[in-house]
């Protein structure tokens, strides 16, 4: 039974390095840790300058997202256990984004992407208070449950190979929250999302390889939600070719 | 609110993945298998008379219009997946000879 | 603060580096020898508008070593993507039957029903 797992990590600090570059670590190996651990573990005893995101430690939170020997994992949800058959374990920023320092990428590029499909309830018609709340029934909820358990962690944006192809897909994440909400019976926003869901950069950029979904650690199924959404944008766009007076 | 054009590309591409994941193994299995081995034999008179057949016309050109269009437009992204970019040389090669392909069956059927 | 966001190039063999790539590669791929067939099905209208001769040699190079090979190639890469297709349906079409919704084997289920009985109506068509 081992007590120590070695851990490289690619470090890289703008001030002093041109580019990233890996560094060793020999940490504790313990039979409950996750990655997360042997990351505090060398910040808090072996190398304070290391920088990386997490918070919450439970899979809920989504910001420790990085690549775990070439895989994009949530750090608090990777097992030692799970690498000790192996030389060491890998970690690296989450792929497919700029890396700001160390482990911390830039996301900015999701926050625009994430506000341009309008993530909130256009309702279908305005009440006043007066006319009391919005209802929804259990099986209405059930429609679209499972795309509101999004954690916005981006290990679908790491895995996808049309994000790697072309960074201004707006991608799987951002895509999941539209149809959230065009499934959700107290939205009317369908049309208002279009000009981002139904454009060149939206759903169409998706080949359905389904990285997303198989790395998504939340099980919402964002390459499920983008073929359905490829299929309404497109009885939307004959109604609106073909059909006289469009889709009114 | 009418988005891209990508639909008149996507919605025969879906189609035709379903007419080849439906129809297209058993049709090679006839030709590439069953034709070879003499277990079945494809007559001149039997083809030609399916072919003037106006059911027969539509039957033919679908299994062969409809993947072939799937094909291109699969084609056209894995290309692109390669890095060979989605430039005109691209779409046109792809789309190019699925148009190709449906033209000469469509006018085939014609005089058949 | 000195920030320089730093962008890591794209590796044109992306799809090499993980088994899932690989396993997608070979999907898409699979259009390629659908879309081959779909010429060889072309040329074998074009000969039998060409009459009878013609249409009989187009039958013998079809059954020729290479033809065969080709063939049977095509038949395994059609077969893989009837196989992925029918899996991936189900995501792309959920249905919901009365409040319930279908499992996705059952409609993963039809479609291999389907497939068995359009391959049997072919089959007894083209056998009679």
């Amino acid at each position: 039974m081992r007590n120590e797992i070695t851990v490289e990590v690619l470090r890289y600090h703008p001030e002093k390095d041109s580019e990233p570059h890996f560094q060793l670590y020999t940490v504790p190996y313990r039979e409950d840790w996750v990655v997360l651990d042997a990351l505090n573990h060398i910040k808090d005893h072996i190398d304070g300058t290391l920088s990386y995101r997490w918070s919450c430690h439970m899979a809920v939170c989504g910001s420790c997202g990085m690549m775990i020997n070439g895989e994009p994992k949530l750090s608090c949800n990777a097992f030692l256990r799970d690498y000790c058959k192996e030389a060491s374990v890998r970690i690296e920023p989450l792929e497919h984004f700029p890396i700001e320092r160390d482990l911390v990428i830039v996301m900015d590029s999701f926050m625009k992407k994430l506000s341009s499909v309008k993530p909130y309830v256009i309702a279908k018609e305005e009440k006043p208070l007066s006319e009391g709340q919005y209802v929804q029934t259990p099986p209405q909820l059930q429609i679209f449950k499972q795309y509101t358990q999004c954690i916005n962690c981006l290990l679908c944006y790491a895995a996808c190979p049309q994000i790697g192809l072309n960074r201004d897909f707006v991608g799987p994440a951002a895509l999941a929250l539209a149809h959230r909400y065009n499934l959700d019976s107290r939205d009317g926003g369908k049309e208002q999302r279009a000009d981002t869901v139904a454009s060149n950069e939206g759903v169409w950029e998706c080949t359905f390889a389904g990285a997303c979904s198989e790395v998504c650690p939340k099980d919402v199924d964002p390459a499920a939600a983008i073929q359905q959404m490829k299929i309404s944008a497109s009885v939307d766009w004959f109604k609106a070719h073909l059909l006289p007076g469009g889709n009114k | 609110m009418a988005g891209s054009s990508k639909p008149l590309l996507w919605l025969p591409f879906a189609a035709g993945g379903l007419v080849a994941a439906l129809v297209t193994p058993v049709l090679i299995l006839i030709s590439g298998f069953l034709l070879p081995l003499g277990v079945f034999h494809l007559p001149y008179e039997k083809m030609a008379t399916f072919a003037h057949n106006p059911v027969g016309k539509v039957i033919l050109l679908g299994v062969v219009a409809l993947p072939a269009w799937h094909a291109a437009h699969r084609m056209r992204t894995t290309a692109h997946d390669l890095g060979l970019g989605s430039g005109p040389l691209v779409k046109t090669a792809c789309y190019g000879s699925a148009t190709v392909l449906i033209l000469v069956t469509t006018s085939v059927l014609l005089v058949l | 603060m000195s920030r320089r966001p730093y962008v890591r190039a794209g590796k044109r063999l992306w799809w090499l580096g993980h088994r899932r790539y690989v396993f997608y590669m070979v999907r898409e791929l699979t259009s390629l020898f659908i879309g081959l067939y779909c010429a060889l099905l072309t040329l074998g209208l074009v000969r039998l508008a060409q009459g009878k001769p013609q249409w009989e040699s187009f039958l013998a190079a079809a059954s020729s070593v290479p033809g065969v090979v080709f063939q049977l190639v095509c038949l395994a890469f059609a077969v893989y993507h009837s196989v992925t297709w029918f899996a991936l349906t189900p995501k792309a079409m959920p249905l919901i039957v009365r409040g319930e919704p279908v499992p996705g084997n059952a409609i993963v289920g039809a479609h291999y029903a389907a497939w068995i009985l359009v391959s049997l109506v072919v089959l007894v068509a083209a056998w009679i």
